[in-house]
């Protein structure tokens, strides 16, 4: 066992106990802060893994921008905020035997498949700045074009989505109108 | 370090984002555990990466993009609960079976 095996496993204990929080919590506010917990675990085993660049955009856009976007869809949904019973459905059990099979059977599928495989994280260019941007703009520059009209479409749609009930209102006065000439 | 250790924790991750998608309630914390399960994805993305040892970082690439999808899935996925919340006054998606299909007698009764 070496430096990195023990580092990654005590980050993976960590990352695995706060996605269990997260997804058993009973508030919504302490699952979305055990995903930081959960994330920056993450990060750690991405820096374990060499993926340097990978791990800082985890931590800015994942931490950064993710949980603060949860915390804000909790609280404009006036989620309860203290622990509240009804925030799982009724078919707990079922769920867990599902995630318990789908973690089985995933497991020992990659365990047995991958047997012994070893990370010589030590002889792995690092996945820094460098190399990340140079793969992207070298060999991934159209998807990476893709991605921008993609993040672009979903930022005019979530806008025109949530607008503000402007569009409702003049509809429903128009509604009014044609309601009030009959 | 051995590649199993991450692909067994990648294996956790997925089924806890399983459990939480299939048990939650509350839409947000729903699409909580939907991060969780592309957060594994990207866990063995990097793992794969590291393991081949690929020269073009095709794993790593390619766990950024996952990223950003998941960051335009997030932004539209609460634009859509903030839609519903407008509309239903709830985010109990046990409580939102207006599409379900059902015997239409009784539901009649469960349409605003």
């Amino acid at each position: 066992m070496t430096g990195a095996d023990l580092v990654f496993g005590l980050l993976g204990v960590l990352c695995a106990a706060a996605g269990v929080a997260v997804v058993t919590s009973r508030n919504v506010i302490h699952a979305a802060l055990w995903l930081v917990v959960c994330f920056g675990a993450l990060a750690g085993c991405y820096l374990v893994l060499t993926a340097e660049f990978l791990a800082w955009v985890q931590v800015l856009i994942y931490i950064g921008a993710v949980v603060v976007l949860m915390l804000f869809g909790a609280m404009l949904t006036r989620a309860p905020i203290g622990s509240h019973a009804d925030l799982d459905s009724g078919n707990r059990p079922l769920a867990a035997l599902a995630g318990v099979a789908t973690a089985g059977v995933l497991g020992t599928l990659v365990v047995s498949a991958f047997k012994g495989a070893y990370v010589d994280v030590h002889h792995t260019e690092i996945g820094d700045g460098h190399a990340t941007g140079a793969a992207v703009f070298r060999f991934f520059v159209l998807p990476f074009e893709v991605a921008s009209v993609l993040l672009l479409a979903a930022l005019v749609g979530a806008i025109v989505l949530t607008r503000p009930a402007a569009a409702d209102a003049s509809d429903r006065a128009t509604a009014a109108d044609v309601a009030e000439s009959r | 370090m051995h590649l199993s250790l991450a692909l067994v924790l990648s294996a956790l991750l997925f089924g806890l984002g399983v459990y939480g998608v299939l048990a939650r309630r509350n839409a947000v914390a729903l699409l909580m555990a939907v991060e969780l399960m592309l957060n594994a994805a990207n866990l063995d993305l990097v793992a794969f990466d590291a393991w081949f040892k690929d020269a073009l970082h095709g794993g790593q690439v390619f766990a950024l993009f996952v990223v950003v999808i998941a960051a335009a899935e997030v932004g539209v996925g609460l634009a859509i609960v903030l839609t519903v919340f407008r509309l239903r006054d709830t985010v109990a998606v046990d409580a939102l079976t207006q599409l379900a299909d059902r015997d239409p007698r009784q539901a009649v009764d469960s349409t605003s």
